[in-house]
């Protein structure tokens, strides 16, 4: 079954540092840009809703058609959020976690600056994964 | 501590053509830098691992999380005390009776005021802000009466913006 899904981490300086598309579906040009679009769109939605709750999953917070942006944000404030059209709320939750155990990751690394971009290939590789394994 | 002495040495070797004062900044701002790459990590990292993917989202959670956890996490123990400013309402204070890095480290008489306190001020401000708390954070010595050696104060004033933020969300 065919899903769009579109990954992006969002730092707290509202600076995208990682963005993949992981869904089955089939890429379309525009679709892409779009995706962006949307995710920046939710931006001041999950800003006003971190601070109403000390959990770091936030359901879905932002509708688009049929799409849905569901935001996990760590303790820094980076936003993790996924673009996706399913409904499989538990499966999203874990991708989260696992990707933020990830991102934690390559935050102790002293040499990375946090809020610059990630360029590492394993770390593409291994969300990638994770996508396939979860959503 | 290592990179502390080193620093201490290296300003030693060099023949100084710049002015105390100077250096003295300098070497301050380069200790609280430092300090802000740990503590951005250190919040991140304690965050998931002892307190379960819980952020904190009042002033008084993330003051006794510095407090308890990551004092806990980095010297072994909680810190001596936590106060709120008596003067001002954005002020509070983390004092230590012997901070570890102040404890085998002497100040010449021309550096002045200088305490290396800097650093563990820096990773107080680098947790603080990642946080979403900004805040100014420096270490005084604070003399105590009866004891040989100062006590540490490790001095926070918050943004107005936090101060706002709370009174919202109260």
């Amino acid at each position: 079954m065919a899903s769009t899904a579109c990954f992006m981490i969002v730092s707290r300086n509202d600076i995208p540092i990682y963005e993949a598309e992981v869904g089955t579906a089939l890429k379309k040009e525009d679709a892409a840009h779009q995706h962006q679009f949307i995710l920046h769109a939710a931006l001041d939605i999950v800003q006003d809703l971190a601070w109403t709750t000390s959990a770091m999953f936030l359901k879905a917070i932002d509708r688009f058609n049929d799409l849905v942006v569901s935001v996990y944000v760590t303790a820094g404030h980076t936003r993790l959020m996924l673009l996706h059209d399913s409904r499989n709320d538990d499966g999203i939750k874990s991708f989260f976690q696992e990707v933020h155990e990830l991102y934690i990751k390559i935050l102790l690394n002293p040499l990375y600056l946090p809020g610059s971009r990630i360029t590492s290939s394993h770390f593409d590789t291994k969300v990638r994964a994770l996508a396939r394994k979860y959503l | 501590m290592i990179g502390v002495g080193k620093i201490k040495q290296y300003t030693n070797v060099l023949d100084k053509p710049l002015s105390r004062g100077k250096q003295e900044v300098s070497l301050k701002r380069r200790l609280e830098d430092a300090g802000y790459a740990v503590g951005a990590r250190v919040l991140e990292l304690l965050c998931h691992r002892d307190k379960g993917n819980r952020r904190e989202t009042r002033l008084l959670g993330i003051l006794s999380f510095v407090h308890n956890t990551v004092w806990k996490v980095l010297f072994g123990k909680v810190a001596d005390s936590l106060e709120k400013g008596t003067q001002h309402e954005d002020e509070y204070m983390i004092s230590e009776k012997e901070l570890l890095v102040n404890r085998f480290i002497s100040i010449q008489k021309d550096m002045g005021t200088f305490n290396c306190g800097a650093f563990v001020a820096g990773i107080v401000r680098g947790v603080l802000d990642g946080a979403g708390f900004p805040a100014v954070v420096m270490a005084h010595f604070v003399p105590v009466e009866g004891q040989q050696r100062p006590r540490t104060t490790i001095l926070i004033k918050f943004a107005e913006e936090v101060l706002e933020r709370e009174a919202r969300l109260s």
